[in-house]
C-alpha cells in the first residue's frame, strides 16, 4: 500500500459542465519525489487542489486513497491533520492574521491529531526560529501578518517554511518555482531538499524543467489535457525541455487513432 | 419626580408640554449658562421636529418610530439604587482607572472610585461642576454641539440635568484612563438625556473611556450630548463602548474642537442596541492638528447602527484619519456617513477616510456614503468603501494548514477588526474589547 494512490480520477467544476481531469492514475510512496509537468491548462493544479480538498471541484469518477483511506471523505483540515500539505501557487495574504499565532494554532492542531503533545509557547518559538533558519526565511517575517507585504520569493519560501513546521507525510508543491528569480529558486529548492526523507513523499507540480535541476525527482509524469500521457525517470524532464510537449501529444493521438 | 409622556399627542408636543410643566422647578439650572440655553433650545426643537427619513441625514435611520413610545422622562435625582455586584460585569477590572459610575445619566458617588487625581484635575458630575466651577462650564458648555440643525441636540439642551464632567488644567497629565461607566436601570421605559463636558486645556493629556450598559429589559432611549475641548498641544483619546442590549436605543452626539498642534482621537465600538445613532464631530480649529476617528460595529440580530461623522478642517496644515469597520450578521443594518469639510484657505490638509464592511448573511445591510466638501486647492483627501464577504480563499488557506473551518472564519473576522483594535492605546481596554469580539464571533459559528 503506497502513501498516495490515485485511480482513474475524473474531475469537473462544481455546478458546471466542465471536465478537467479525465482519468488520472498515479501512485506515490514515502521517500519518493514525483514531478508532474505539463502545459498551461492541462489540469496539474486541479489535481493539487483536489488532493488538498478545494470545494469548487467535483470528483466525477475514480478514487484517491491516502494511506489506504479514502482521502475524498476528509475535510481540508482533516487532510492537514493526517499529513497532507499543499504549498499554494498563490499564497494568500491575510492582513491582521499574525504569522506566529496562526502557525502555533496550526502546528498544535496537527500535533494533537497525531497524538503528539501540544507545544508550549517557548518550545514553539524555538522550533519557529530553528526552522526559519533552516529554510533561510528571515525570522522577522514571522512577526508580521501572514504573507502581507511579502515579496513573491518570500511568499514561496514561507510556504516551504510552513511545510517544515507542519511536518507532513505528503507534500504537494504547486508551481512553487513560478515567478522566482534564480537565487530564490535555489533557496527554495535547498529548503525542499533538506525536508526530503524516507517518511515523506513529494509531488512537485511545475511548468518548467528548471526546478528539477535542483530538486531531482524519482519519477516524472507528463500531464496533457487532463491525463498523464507518459511517465518516466528524471531524464524525461530533460527530454521535454528539449522537445516540448507537442511530440508527446502527437504520439498519444496516434496511439489513440491506431 | 417623573413625567410620563402622553402618547395621544405627537411626540414633539409631549416633550414641549413636559418642558412647560417642569420649567422653573425640576429644570431650574445648576448653572446660569445651562439654564439660559433651555428656552432657545426647546423653541428650536419645536421648529425642527423629530427628524424623519425625508431628511438626508436620517434617510436610513427611522428614529421617530423609536421615539414615539410611552417613555418616562425622569427629571429628578431619584435613580434606582444598585450596588457593586450589579455593575461588576462591566467594570473592566484589568484597566486601572479613575472610575465614575452614572446610573440613568446621574453620577452615583457610592459606586465611583476616583482614586488619586493629579492636582487641579476635576472629574465630577456636570451638575456639581456647574456649581463649583461655573467659569469653566460657562466657557465651554453649549459651544460645540450646535442645536441649530440638530433637533435631538436641542432637546437634550432643553432638558439637561446631569452627566459627566472632566477638566484637565493646562500642562497636566492624567496617566490613568478616566472611566465613565453608564448604566441604565429600573423597570420603566426611560427617556434619558445625559450631557457631558470634557475640557482638556493647553498641553494637557487625558484618556477618557466610556462604556454603556443596561441592567433592565425595559425599552429605553438615551439621547446623549457630549462636548469636548482640546487645547493647544493637548492630547485627548476618547473611547466609547456601546453594549446596552437589544431593547436600548440611543442617539449619541459628540462634538468638539481642537486647537494648534493638538491630537484628538475617538474610537467607538458598538456591540448591541436596537437603534444606535452616533454623531461624531471634530472641528480642527488650529494648525498642525491630528484628528483620528475610528469605529467598529459588530452587528447581530436586528440591530441598526448608524455612524455619522463630520471632520471639519477650518485651519491649514492638519491631518485626519478615519476608519470605520462593520461585521454584520443576521438581519443587522449599518449606516456610515462620513463628511469631511475643508474650508477655503485651509491648505495642506491630508484627510483620509475608509469604511469596510463584511456582511455575513444575505439579510444584513450596509449603507455607506462618503461626503467630501473641499474649498481649498492644495489638499489630499481620499476616501474608500468596501463591502464583501469573508475571503473564502483565506479560509481555505487556513484550513489547509489544519485549522477548523470555524476557527478559520473566526480568525479572519478578528483579523478584519484588528486594524481598528490596534488603535486602542490602552492595553487592558483593547484586550477587553477583543475578548468580547472573540466571544461574539465564537457564538456565530457554534
Amino acid at each position: 500500500m503506497a502513501l498516495l494512490e490515485v485511480e482513474n480520477l475524473h474531475v469537473g467544476v462544481e455546478g458546471e459542465d466542465i471536465h478537467i481531469l479525465k482519468g488520472v492514475d498515479l501512485t506515490l510512496d514515502t521517500g519518493e519525489m514525483h514531478a508532474i509537468m505539463g502545459p498551461n491548462g492541462s489540469g496539474k493544479s486541479t489535481l493539487a487542489a483536489v488532493l488538498a480538498g478545494r470545494e469548487e471541484y467535483e470528483v466525477l469518477d475514480g478514487e484517491i486513497r491516502y494511506d489506504g483511506e479514502d482521502l475524498l471523505e476528509l475535510e481540508p483540515e482533516e487532510r492537514a491533520e493526517e499529513g497532507v500539505f499543499l504549498a499554494f501557487q498563490y499564497p494568500v495574504e491575510l492582513p491582521g492574521v499574525s504569522m506566529t499565532n496562526f502557525l502555533k494554532e496550526a502546528v498544535n492542531s496537527v500535533r494533537e491529531a497525531r497524538g503528539q503533545e501540544e507545544l508550549s509557547s517557548a518550545e514553539f518559538l524555538q522550533m519557529l526560529r530553528e526552522r526559519a533558519e533552516m529554510m533561510g526565511l528571515n525570522a522577522d517575517l514571522t512577526k508580521r501578518s501572514v504573507n502581507e507585504g511579502f515579496s513573491g520569493g518570500e511568499k514561496k519560501r514561507n510556504e516551504i517554511f510552513q511545510l517544515a513546521m507542519l511536518e507532513p507525510r505528503l507534500a504537494i508543491l504547486d508551481e512553487t518555482d513560478s515567478g522566482l528569480d534564480i537565487d530564490a529558486l535555489k533557496n527554495v529548492s535547498d529548503g525542499v531538499n533538506k525536508l526530503r526523507n524516507d517518511d515523506r513523499g513529494f509531488l512537485v507540480i511545475t511548468h518548467y524543467e528548471r526546478i528539477l535541476q535542483y530538486i531531482v525527482p524519482d519519477r516524472v509524469h507528463v500531464m496533457i489535457d487532463g491525463k498523464i500521457l507518459r511517465s518516466g525517470g528524471k531524464e524525461l524532464a530533460r527530454h521535454l525541455e528539449d522537445h516540448g510537449y507537442e511530440g508527446i501529444r502527437e504520439e498519444a493521438a496516434a496511439a489513440a487513432a491506431a | 419626580m417623573t413625567t410620563a409622556l402622553d402618547t395621544d399627542v405627537r411626540p414633539e408636543d409631549r416633550f414641549i408640554s413636559a418642558f412647560k410643566v417642569n420649567h422653573g422647578q425640576a429644570l431650574n439650572g445648576t448653572n446660569a449658562s445651562i439654564a439660559q440655553q433651555r428656552e432657545d433650545a426647546i423653541e428650536r426643537f419645536a421648529q425642527l421636529g423629530i427628524p424623519d427619513s425625508n431628511l438626508e441625514a436620517w434617510k436610513y435611520t427611522n428614529i421617530s418610530k423609536i421615539i414615539d413610545r410611552p417613555y418616562t422622562l425622569p427629571l429628578a435625582p431619584e435613580a434606582p439604587s444598585i450596588d457593586e455586584s450589579d455593575i461588576e460585569p462591566f467594570t473592566i477590572d484589568e484597566m486601572d482607572a479613575h472610575r465614575v459610575v452614572l446610573v440613568n445619566g446621574r453620577v452615583d458617588p457610592s459606586l465611583s472610585d476616583l482614586g488619586d487625581l493629579p492636582s487641579g484635575v476635576v472629574v465630577s458630575s456636570l451638575a456639581q461642576a456647574g456649581n463649583e466651577h461655573p467659569d469653566i462650564v460657562e466657557q465651554h458648555y453649549g459651544k460645540y454641539a450646535d442645536f441649530e440643525d440638530e433637533a435631538l441636540t436641542a432637546l437634550n439642551t432643553a432638558f439637561v440635568q446631569d452627566g459627566a464632567f472632566v477638566y484637565v488644567p493646562s500642562g497636566t497629565i492624567v496617566e490613568k484612563p478616566i472611566f465613565f461607566l453608564h448604566v441604565t436601570a429600573g423597570q420603566e421605559d426611560l427617556f434619558l438625556q445625559p450631557r457631558h463636558l470634557f475640557v482638556v486645556e493647553d498641553g494637557a493629556i487625558a484618556k477618557i473611556v466610556e462604556a454603556q450598559h443596561s441592567l433592565t429589559d425595559a425599552h429605553t432611549f438615551t439621547n446623549t450630548v457630549s462636548e469636548f475641548f482640546v487645547g493647544e498641544r493637548a492630547n485627548l483619546e476618547h473611547y466609547l463602548v456601546q453594549d446596552e442590549g437589544p431593547n436600548a436605543s440611543q442617539v449619541h452626539t459628540r462634538a468638539g474642537t481642537q486647537k494648534d498642534d493638538s491630537v484628538c482621537s475617538s474610537n467607538t465600538i458598538t456591540f448591541s442596541g436596537e437603534v444606535v445613532r452616533n454623531n461624531a464631530n471634530i472641528e480642527a480649529d488650529g494648525t498642525f492638528c491630528e484628528s483620528n476617528m475610528y469605529g467598529l460595529c459588530i452587528g447581530k440580530d436586528e440591530m441598526h447602527v448608524d455612524n455619522h461623522t463630520q471632520m471639519d478642517h477650518v485651519q491649514p496644515d492638519c491631518n485626519s484619519n478615519e476608519l470605520y469597520k462593520h461585521v454584520l450578521n443576521d438581519e443587522s443594518t449599518a449606516v456610515f456617513n462620513g463628511k469631511v469639510l475643508v474650508t477655503r484657505g485651509s491648505q495642506r490638509i491630508d484627510a483620509y477616510q475608509q469604511n469596510d464592511t463584511i456582511v455575513l448573511t444575505n439579510d444584513a445591510q450596509i449603507y455607506t456614503k462618503p461626503e467630501l466638501e473641499i474649498y481649498a486647492d492644495d489638499v489630499v483627501c481620499s476616501h474608500g468603501a468596501t463591502t464583501g464577504q469573508v475571503d473564502e480563499e483565506g479560509v481555505f488557506y487556513l484550513r489547509s494548514r489544519g485549522l477548523s473551518e470555524r476557527r478559520a472564519r473566526i480568525l479572519m473576522l478578528q483579523a478584519f477588526c484588528d486594524e481598528v483594535l490596534s488603535e486602542y492605546k490602552i492595553d487592558a481596554l483593547r484586550e477587553h474589547v477583543t475578548d468580547k469580539i472573540r466571544q461574539r464571533f465564537a457564538s456565530y459559528f457554534a
